[in-house]
C-alpha cells in the first residue's frame, strides 16, 4: 500500500519546526509502523535528505522510549498499544498520517519528533523511591503482602515512563505518571514510612517542572499504553491531601 | 600477558567470605576522595552506580539512553533465579551452583558460579525492600516457577515484567543518590574511548549524544556495565541500540575479549516475517512451562495446526529428553528446532518455525488461569502477528538472544587493564557456553550490588593513583583521536546506508557463525567480513555532522565495531574444535546429535588480545579447574 506521511521536522530546541509531506511506498501490512518509518529514512538517506529523527529502542512496548503523535493520537489510533507495537496493518492504502513530536511545555523537542523527558526523572528523584540502602535488609519474605494489595500495585508499577499521559492532556498534567508511582508504594507496606514525604515532594516538584493540573477529562487514562487507571490520580489526591495535615 | 583469575584460596563455599575478610578496605572518611566512573545504567550498571554512591563514593554515571529507567535489561520477561528453597523442593546454593555450571557446559569458573549462587538470595530481598511488586501466592508470600535446565522452582517473577520491575527498582535506588548528588548522571551520552594514565583506566570519552560535543572525563576507577553484543547479527531480541562498541574501544587498549563465539540463541522467538524486519521479539521462556512445543509427524504437512489430531504430531523435546521435556536447556531446545525445520517439518509461510501450544493447559486450568499468567506475552504476540495464541498455537522460532562472551575479568571483576572493571552481560564470567533462563538478571545485580562494592575497595586502596586532570595531554589526545575516527566516517559520504551494511553483516553471521558451525563456513565468514569491513570504509553514507544530533553516525560508529568483532567471533569459532553449549560445531556431535564436547583440549576461556586489527589476535587460555563439579557429559533425558 501508499502511505502519505506528514511528518514534523524541527532541527534542535531552538528553531522553529515545519511539516513536510513523503509519500512512502509498497508498505505491507506486516511492517510495524516503525518499520516503514526505517523504509522511508532509508530512502531519505539515499537521496541525500535527513532522515526523520524518533526515539525508540526495545520495540516491544516495555521500555517507554517511543512515543509519536499519530494524527491526533498519541501512540496511533489502538488502545493499550505502544508505537512501536503498533502495525501497518492499522492503516489502509492512501492513508495519510500526520506525525508529531509529544507537545508540553515540561517536554522541549530535540530533533523532528524526539523530546527531553528529563523532567520525569527529576520528580522521581524527588521521592520516587523507598530509602533503602544495599544490604541489611530482611528476608523477602519477612512481609507477607496481600496478593490484591500486590496486585494493584503491580498494575500501578507497570507504567513505562512514556509521557503519552502528559501529551494527550490539554494542560500537560502528569498526574497519571506521578500517580502511578505514588501509588504503588502507597499500597505496599515498604512505602509506608515515606509516604507523606514522598507525595508532597513529588507534587512539588511537578509544578516546579511546568507540567499542568489535572483537567479530569480521563484522555490520559485513554492515551496510556499500559492503561494504567485515573483511580492513581485519585489516590495521588487523597495522598497529597491526607500529607498536608 | 599472563591471566591471573585471583580465585581465592579455601574450597568453593569458603571462597568469597574468605576474600571479603582478606581484602583492603577504604575507610568511611576516605571514599569520598574517590571518584568512579560507571558506563552503563541497566541492571549492572545503575545497581553499581547507586550502591557505591551509598557507600560514599563520587559516581559519575554514563548512558546513551535518555534516562537511567530506560536500558535493554528492561525487556527481560520470565524471571530471576535465587536459591530461597521457599517452595521447599530441595534446592540450594548448591544446587543452583551446580545446575549453572552444568547448563553453561563446563565452560564456566567454578568460584564465581559459587559466589553469584550465594548472593542470590540477597538480591531477592534487596528487591522486595525497595517495593519490587514480585508475584505473590494468597498467602501474601512470594511464588516461584520453573525454567529450562532447572528441576526445581526457583524463579522469582512480576509478571511478564520481571525486568521491567527490577531495572525500575534499580532506577529508584539511583535517583536517590542522584537527588544527594552523589551521582552525576549524564543522559544521551554515548561512550567512545577509555582514556589510560600509567597503564591504568583513569578516564572516558564520551559524546553528548544531543549536541554532538565531545569530551572527557576522568575517575581513580572505571567501570563497565555496557550489555551484550547480540546485535552484531542485526537482527536479534535486543534492543535496536545495544551495541558493542564500550567493550570493543576497551579490547582495543588491552582488555581481552573472552569466548566471543559463545552466543545464546534462544528457542521461543516470533519467526522472521520479512526482510524489512528491524528485531526479533523473544517469547519468554517461561511459556514452556506449560506450553507444548510440537511439529506435525508429516514433513510438510500444511493443515491449519488445530485441525491435526494428536496423534500425527510430533512433541520431538518430549519425545527426546522425557525427563526435562520441553524444560531442556536453551541451546538444546533451539537446535532440535532447527534440525526439525531443517528436515522440512518447519510450519508457517517460511517454513522456519515450530509450534508451542496452550491448548491442554488451557483445558485443564481454564483461560483465565493462563491470561493471568501470560497476559501480556499473549497480547504481545497478537499485536506482532495479528493471530490468537489462546485459540491457536503460536508459532515460534530461534533467535540470537544473549552473549556469553565478554570481556575477560578476574574474580574481582577486573578486565586485563587495570583499573577497568566489567560487570552483568559486558563480562563473559559466569554463564561458560550457555546460560540458563533467568540468570542474567542474578548476574548483573549479583556484580552491581554485591560484588563491585566489595572488590573496587580492594583495587582503590592499594594506591598509587595520582591525580590526573582532563586538560592532560593523555586526556586532549583520547578526545582528538575519537573526533577524528567520527570525522573519517562522516567524510566518506558513499552510497550504502549504515543499514544497509548491518544487514550484510547480519546475514553472514547468522549464516556461517549462527546456530550451527562449521570449519568451511567459518572459514568463508572471515573471508566475507573483512570484505564488508572495507565496503564500509569505502561507501558508508552518513548525512550531517558531528556538532548535532545525528542517529546515522551514532549507528555508522557502532557497525565499525560490530566489524571488527564479528570476524574474532569467526575466528574463535574456528579454534574451538569442540561443540559445547551454544557453541555447535557440526564436525563435533554424538550420534545422537548433541553437543561433543572434547575436555581434553578445550577445558578453557578463550581470552583474545588486540593485536593491531590485521586478523591475528593473540590468544591467551584460563584453564578451568573443576574441583567440585565433574565434568560429565550433560544429560537431559
Ligand atoms: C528480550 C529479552 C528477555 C530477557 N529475559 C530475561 C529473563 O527473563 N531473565 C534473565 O535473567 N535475563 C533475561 N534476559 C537477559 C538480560 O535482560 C540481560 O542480559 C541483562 O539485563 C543485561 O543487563 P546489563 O546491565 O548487563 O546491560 P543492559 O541492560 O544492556 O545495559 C547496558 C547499559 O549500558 C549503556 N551503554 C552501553 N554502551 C554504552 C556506551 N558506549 N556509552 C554509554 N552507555 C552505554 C546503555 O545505555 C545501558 O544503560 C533477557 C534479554 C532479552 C533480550
Ligand atoms: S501513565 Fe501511561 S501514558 Fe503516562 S507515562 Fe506511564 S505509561 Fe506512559
Ligand atoms: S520502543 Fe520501547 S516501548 Fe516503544
Amino acid at each position: 500500500m501508499r502511505i502519505i506521511v506528514q511528518a514534523w521536522r524541527q532541527y534542535d530546541r531552538n528553531s522553529e519546526g515545519n511539516f513536510e509531506s513523503y509519500p512512502v511506498d509498497n508498505v505491507s501490512e506486516d511492517m510495524s509502523f516503525f518499520e516503514m518509518l526505517d523504509m522511508l529514512n532509508n530512502q531519505l538517506l539515499k537521496d541525500g535528505k535527513d532522515p526523520i529523527s524518533f526515539d525508540h529502542d526495545c520495540r516491544e512496548g516495555i521500555c517507554g522510549t517511543c512515543g509519536i503523535m499519530i494524527n491526533g493520537r498519541a501512540h496511533g489510533p489502538l488502545k493499550g498499544v505502544t508505537t512501536c507495537q503498533l502495525h501497518m496493518r492499522s492503516f489502509k492504502d492512501g492513508d495519510t498520517l500526520v506525525i508529531e513530536p509529544w507537545r508540553a511545555r515540561a517536554f522541549p523537542v530535540i530533533r523532528d519528533l524526539v523530546v527531553d523527558r528529563s523532567g520525569f526523572d527529576r520528580v522521581m528523584e524527588a521521592g520516587g523511591y523507598v530509602s533503602v540502602s544495599t544490604g541489611g535488609v530482611p528476608d523477602a519474605n519477612v512481609i507477607p503482602i496481600l496478593k490484591d494489595d500486590a496486585d494493584s500495585a503491580f498494575d500501578a508499577a507497570a507504567c513505562i515512563g512514556c509521557g503519552a499521559c502528559v501529551a494527550a492532556c490539554k494542560n500537560s498534567s502528569a498526574m497519571l505518571f506521578v500517580g502511578a508511582k505514588v501509588s504503588q508504594y502507597a499500597l505496599l507496606p515498604q512505602g509506608q514510612v515515606e509516604r507523606k514525604s514522598r507525595v508532597k515532594n513529588m507534587v512539588g516538584q511537578m509544578d516546579v517542572e511546568g507540567f499542568g493540573n489535572c483537567t479530569n477529562t480521563s484522555a490520559c487514562e485513554v492515551e496510556c499504553p499500559k492503561e494504567i487507571s485515573v483511580e492513581n490520580i485519585a489516590r495521588l489526591n487523597r495522598e497529597f491531601v491526607k500529607a498536608s495535615f | 600477558m599472563i591471566l591471573n583469575s585471583k580465585i581465592p584460596e579455601g574450597p568453593v563455599s569458603q571462597k568469597w567470605n574468605n576474600h571479603k575478610f582478606s581484602m583492603k578496605l577504604v575507610n568511611p572518611a576516605n571514599k569520598r576522595k574517590y571518584d568512579i566512573i560507571v558506563v552503563g545504567s541497566g541492571l549492572a550498571g545503575g545497581s553499581a552506580a547507586a550502591t557505591l554512591a551509598e557507600l560514599g563514593y563520587n559516581v559519575k554515571a554514563f548512558s546513551y539512553h535518555e534516562s537511567p529507567r530506560r536500558a535493554h535489561s528492561i525487556a527481560a520477561q520470565g524471571g530471576i533465579n535465587a536459591a530461597k528453597n521457599y517452595p521447599n523442593d530441595g534446592d540450594s546454593i548448591y544446587r543452583l551452583f551446580y545446575d549453572t555450571v552444568k547448563g553453561g557446559d563446563y565452560r564456566a569458573r567454578e568460584a564465581n558460579v559459587y559466589r553469584l549462587a550465594e548472593v542470590s538470595n540477597n538480591i531477592i530481598d534487596q528487591c522486595v525492600a525497595q517495593g519490587v511488586p514480585f508475584a505473590r501466592e494468597y498467602g501474601g508470600l512470594l511464588d516461584n516457577r520453573s525454567f529450562g535446565g532447572a528441576q526445581v522452582s526457583r524463579t522469582f517473577y512480576a509478571r511478564g515484567q520481571t525486568g521491567q520491575q527490577l531495572l525500575l527498582g534499580v532506577y529508584s535506588a539511583l535517583v536517590r543518590q542522584m537527588n544527594t548528588g552523589k551521582v552525576q548522571f549524564f543522559p544521551r551520552h554515548d561512550m567512545l574511548d577509555i582514556v589510560k594514565v600509567d597503564g591504568k583506566a583513569r578516564g572516558v570519552v564520551t559524546r553528548n549524544l544531543e549536541t554532538g560535543e565531545i569530551t572527557s572525563h576522568s575517575a581513580h576507577a572505571v567501570i563497565l556495565a555496557t550489555g551484550g553484543y547480540g546485535n552484531v547479527f542485526f537482527l536479534s531480541t535486543n534492543a535496536m541500540a545495544s551495541n558493542v562498541t564500550a567493550s570493543w574501544r576497551a579490547h582495543k587498549q588491552g582488555a581481552c575479549f573472552a569466548n566471543p563465539c559463545f552466543t545464546q540463541i534462544h528457542p521461543t522467538c516470533i519467526p522472521v516475517s520479512s526482510d524489512h524486519q528491524s528485531k526479533l521479539t523473544l517469547m519468554s521462556e517461561s511459556l514452556r512451562n506449560d506450553g507444548r512445543v510440537w511439529v506435525p509427524k508429516k514433513a510438510g504437512d500444511d493443515r491449519n495446526p488445530n485441525n491435526i489430531p494428536d496423534e500425527e504430531r510430533d512433541y520431538y523435546l518430549e519425545r527426546l529428553y522425557p525427563s526435562f521435556g520441553n524444560l531442556v536447556p536453551r541451546d538444546v531446545a533451539s537446535r532440535r528446532a532447527k534440525e526439525m525445520c531443517d528436515k522440512g517439518h518447519g510450519v508457517g509461510p517460511t517454513k522456519l518455525a515450530v509450534y508451542l501450544d496452550f491448548a491442554d493447559v488451557i483445558h485443564r486450568n481454564g483461560k483465565d488461569w493462563v491470561s493471568e499468567k501470560y497476559g501480556n506475552l499473549f497480547d504481545m504476540y497478537r499485536q506482532i502477528t495479528g493471530e490468537n495464541p489462546y485459540e491457536t498455537p503460536m508459532k515460534i522460532y530461534p533467535a540470537v538472544h544473549y552473549t556469553m562472551g565478554g570481556l575477560w575479568v578476574d574474580y574481582n571483576l577486573m578486565s586485563t587493564v587495570p583499573g577497568l572493571h566489567v560487570l552483568g552481560e559486558a563480562n563473559f564470567s559466569d554463564h561458560g557456553a550457555n546460560r540458563l533462563g533467568a540468570s542474567a538478571l542474578m548476574q548483573g545485580l549479583a556484580d552491581g550490588y554485591f560484588i563491585i562494592p566489595y572488590t573496587i575497595g580492594d583495587y582503590l586502596a592499594q594506591g598509587g593513583l595520582k591525580e590526573v586532570r582532563t586538560s592532560d595531554d593523555t586526556f586532549q589526545h583520547a578526545e582528538r583521536l575519537v573526533k577524528e575516527s567520527l570525522e573519517k566516517m562522516l567524510a566518506i559520504k558513499g552510497s550504502k546506508t549504515v543499514d544497509d551494511i548491518h544487514k550484510e553483516l547480519g546475514k553472514v553471521m547468522w549464516e556461517y557463525v549462527g546456530m550451527a558451525r562449521n570449519k568451511e563456513g567459518l572459514e568463508k565468514a572471515l573471508e566475507l567480513i573483512p570484505k564488508l569491513k572495507d565496503d564500509f570504509w569505502k561507501n558508508v553514507l552518513i548525512p550531517g555532522g558531528i556538532n548535532e544530533y545525528n542517529p546515522e553516525l551514532e549507528k555508522a560508529s557502532r557497525l565499525a565495531d560490530f566489524l571488527e568483532l564479528g570476524e574474532l567471533m569467526a575466528r574463535d569459532a574456528l579454534h574451538r574444535e569442540e561443540s559445547c553449549g551454544g557453541h555447535f560445531r557440526e564436525e563435533f556431535q554424538t550420534e545422537e546429535n548433541e553437543a561433543k564436547r572434547n575436555d581434553e583440549d578445550f577445558t578453557y576461556a578463550a581470552a583474545w588480545e588486540y593485536n593491531g586489527g590485521d586478523g591475528n589476535p593473540l590468544l591467551h587460555k584460563e584453564e578451568l579447574k573443576f574441583d567440585e563439579v565433574s565434568l560429565t557429559t550433560r544429560s537431559y533425558k
